[in-house]
Parts: C-alpha cells; sequence; structure tokens
C-alpha cells in the first residue's frame, strides 16, 4: 500500500464525512418540515429532493456541472463574488456526494420525525419551550435512532458516490480522486491488484457504515 | 382571575364547537360524553390549537382573539397543560421530565418549588427512576408535578382519572385534592364521571356535541345532568 492509498482512503473519508456534516442541517431541516407542516409546493419538493434516487448518477453530475461550472448561473456566481471553483476541484467532491446522499437521510430522518407522537411536541410547548427548544430536546431526541440511522446511510452512499463525483469533479489524482473513480481507473489501465485492494477497502469501510446503520435503527431504547 | 370564552368557534370535519363562558371558580369541572369537545376546547385554551373565531382571555390578558388577529403562542401562554395521554418524555427520567418546564422558571410563590411539588405528589422516591419504569399512578403523579413546575398561571386536567382503575383512582383524587388545596390558581378539569366533577369542582360546565348545555353548582342534579348528556349521545 503506497501513500498515494492511504491519501486516496483518507481524502475519501474525508470527503464523505465533510459532505455528510454539510447536509445534515439541510438535510433535518427537509426532512422535518416535510414531516410536521404543511406548505405550497411541499410535493415538488418532495420529489427533487428523492429525484437523485431514481435518476441516473451521471444525468445529475451533468446537471450539477451546468449549474455549477464556471459558466453556469451559481458557479460564476460563486467564482465572481468569492472566488470559489466548483467544477473539477474538492468542493464539486463534496457537492455531487452531498447532492447523492441527500434522499437517503432526508427520506430516514423524515420518517423518524413521522414517529415522534406530535402531542409530546406539543406539550413540551405548554411548558415554556420554544420551536427551536421542542426541536433539540424533544423531536430530535426521540427521532435520533433513524436520524442517526439515516446519516450513516447518507454518508456510506457518500463513499461509493461515482457517476455524479466524475462528472463534476473528474477524477485528478491527488486532488478529485476517490476511492470508487479510483478503482475504475485501475481497472481501465489494467491495474488489477490495485483495484481488487481498493475494493476490500471500500466494501470494509461500506460494511462497517451499514452495520452501524443496522445496529442503531434495531438498538433497543434504554 | 376568570376565563373567558367569547363566541368560540372551530370545526374539525364533522365536528364543530360554538361556546360562550366565564369560567372563575377556582376548580370548574368541563363535563360530558366522548366527543362532546372537552379536549378540543383544552387545546384552544392551551394555544395547542387556533378557533375559527371567537376570543379567549385569562384576566387582563389576551390569549387570543380572532377579530384582532392577536394568538399568544403556547410557550408564552403558562398553562399547565396535563393531557389524558400525559405526554411524558420517555427520552427523559423523572427528574428531567420534572425540570423541564421548571428550568428558567423563577417561581414567586415557594409552592412552585422543584421540593415542594414533589413533597406534595410524593415524587421524591423515583425521581431518578426512567419513566418507561413507571406504574400508571406514579405517571400520573409526575405528569402533574411537571405542569406545576412550570409554576403556570391556570391548570387543564383533561381527564386525570379515566385511564385508571377503580383503585389507582381512589389513590390519585386525594393528590389531586391537594393541588387544589395547596394551589390558589384556577383549575379546569375534564371529566366524563359525575362523581369526580362532585368530589373536586366548584363549578362545572357541561358540553354536548360542540356545544354548551348547562353551566352551574356541580349539585347532586349533576348525575342527573350527566345521565341525560349520557343517554342523549347514546340515543343519537
Amino acid at each position: 500500500m503506497t501513500g498515494d492509498d492511504w491519501q486516496l482512503i483518507g481524502f475519501t473519508l474525508g470527503m464523505a464525512a465533510l459532505s455528510t456534516l454539510l447536509l445534515l442541517p439541510i438535510g433535518l431541516a427537509l426532512a422535518w418540515l416535510l414531516a410536521r407542516r404543511q406548505w405550497r409546493g411541499k410535493s415538488l419538493v418532495e420529489t427533487l429532493v428523492s429525484l437523485p434516487l431514481v435518476m441516473p448518477p451521471v444525468a445529475t453530475g451533468l446537471i450539477l456541472l451546468k449549474l455549477l461550472g464556471r459558466r453556469g448561473p451559481v458557479g460564476g456566481f460563486l467564482h465572481d463574488t468569492l472566488g470559489w471553483d466548483i467544477a473539477f476541484t474538492w468542493r464539486g467532491v463534496v457537492v455531487a456526494l452531498g447532492v447523492m446522499s441527500l434522499p437517503l437521510l432526508v427520506r430516514s430522518a423524515r420518517v423518524a420525525f413521522e414517529e415522534v407522537p406530535s402531542r409530546l411536541e406539543q406539550i413540551a410547548g405548554t411548558l415554556g419551550a420554544g420551536p427551536w427548544r421542542v426541536f433539540f430536546t424533544v423531536s430530535l431526541p426521540l427521532a435520533g435512532r433513524g436520524v442517526l440511522a439515516g446519516t450513516v446511510l447518507a454518508f456510506a452512499r457518500a463513499l461509493g458516490e461515482f457517476g455524479a463525483t466524475i462528472m463534476l469533479a473528474g477524477n485528478i489524482p491527488g486532488q478529485t480522486s476517490t476511492l470508487s473513480l479510483a478503482i475504475y481507473q485501475s481497472v481501465q489501465l489494467g491495474e488489477d491488484s490495485r483495484a481488487y485492494w481498493l475494493l476490500g477497502v471500500s466494501a470494509i469501510i461500506a460494511f462497517a457504515a451499514l452495520w452501524t446503520s443496522e445496529w442503531l435503527l434495531h438498538r433497543q431504547r434504554p | 382571575m376568570s376565563l373567558v370564552l367569547e363566541n368560540l368557534r372551530i370545526r374539525q370535519g364533522e365536528f364543530s364547537l360554538e361556546l360562550s363562558a366565564t369560567l372563575g371558580a377556582h376548580v370548574t369541572g368541563i363535563f360530558g360524553p366522548s366527543g362532546a369537545g372537552k379536549t378540543t376546547l383544552l387545546d384552544m385554551i392551551a394555544g395547542l390549537h387556533r378557533p375559527a373565531m371567537g376570543s379567549i382571555r385569562l384576566g387582563d390578558c389576551v390569549l387570543t382573539d380572532c377579530a384582532a388577529r392577536s394568538f399568544v403562542p403556547a410557550h408564552r401562554r403558562r398553562i399547565g397543560y396535563v393531557p389524558q395521554d400525559l405526554a411524558l418524555f420517555p427520552h427523559l427520567s423523572v427528574r428531567g421530565n420534572l425540570l423541564f418546564g421548571h428550568r428558567g422558571v423563577e417561581p414567586s410563590d415557594a409552592r412552585f418549588s422543584l421540593e415542594a411539588v414533589t413533597e406534595l405528589l410524593e415524587i421524591r422516591p423515583m425521581i431518578d427512576r426512567s419513566i418507561t419504569a413507571l406504574s400508571g399512578g406514579e405517571k400520573q403523579r409526575v405528569a402533574l408535578a411537571r405542569a406545576l413546575l412550570a409554576a403556570p398561571v391556570l391548570l387543564l386536567l383533561d381527564e386525570p382519572l379515566a385511564s385508571l382503575d377503580a383503585r389507582l383512582k381512589q389513590r390519585i383524587l386525594p393528590f389531586l385534592r391537594r393541588i387544589r388545596d395547596a394551589y390558589p390558581l384556577p383549575i379546569l378539569h375534564v371529566s366524563h364521571d359525575p362523581a369526580e366533577i362532585r368530589a373536586l369542582c366548584d363549578e362545572v360546565l357541561v358540553l354536548d356535541a360542540g356545544r354548551v348545555v348547562r353551566q352551574g353548582a356541580p349539585d347532586s342534579e349533576q348525575g342527573g345532568a350527566a345521565e341525560d348528556v349520557h343517554s342523549s349521545s347514546r340515543s343519537n
């Protein structure tokens, strides 16, 4: 195992962790709004959030590239105002991983929030707790297992992401290359032993993440 | 301090509630059969449901006024509410439940202190236990204590004895009497048991199908009124 391989594993884990971390506030807010509130455009947002689950990842990546490329409406704005380039940088990797794993977090957290009896939240209000305190002290702890499981699933999905990442961030060794991109590249170059080694590492990480998710879901409440 | 309900109206599917009443007694019983609108009324007073029309005033404070588009949210009303299912937080210990509404409250009255309330309702021996490890009667006392510890200006009790068997009812009844005697705050006590109303309440508001049927003393007629309401609802 070379230093490059360690860098690759560290980069992949770091990008997946960062995307999951950035995703959490957005995903939890969306999940709670979908579970607890009726609002105009709800079904549209619901569909948009789930879209990456059913669309080819490469197609999602292409949409992201058109939006976030330097000539795209969002990418151009970010480049001009903050000097940030998204496409073909590590930021692009984070965005691609985040968009692709968002549905898993939102779907899991939404179900978890729906299962919290709304009477508990209402009575917490009568005890003087405002909406934020109710969320952080009642809703989130009671939905905790589902939210945690969804977070781990989103992280695992981010670890294995391929199509959207290669479209938006490319496969630049040492800069945007992740485990799955490196496996693909190794096979293309005929480096079978490296491909199998990286495959083994991916499988171990994915197994650990999924096992944690299952354990969290089925753990008995204290 | 009187609670004034003026032209309150709310519609929930087929059910509609329309009532006006001024409740000024220390303990007012809200009496009526299932589906009479008792819990809906408490929810509106607590700020959990917005009426379509009307106003709710507690003393000088306007809690809800639909015409003026004024609505004080539940967390600013200081109205204690013990719902029928108790709604204790299962992820918190007894102490966690008790302190939930007590944090940040500076009780000017020592009767709302943790020591006084846990003493009154005999909760101290169970304070570090998990909520899930309590019996039905113990849970009932913890829910009552939790509501009192938020130092409310009005206490709403929704069928506090309904889910208990006869033996447990007899055990909890004295605790309700203790609360009534120890605290000067107005209490609305929802029940469909005339004996319970007579035992605890100074006045009764009888509801049926979302309308006020009678308001007055919970005298011996109450039993008759109760039976009338029951029989009319059965015959409908």
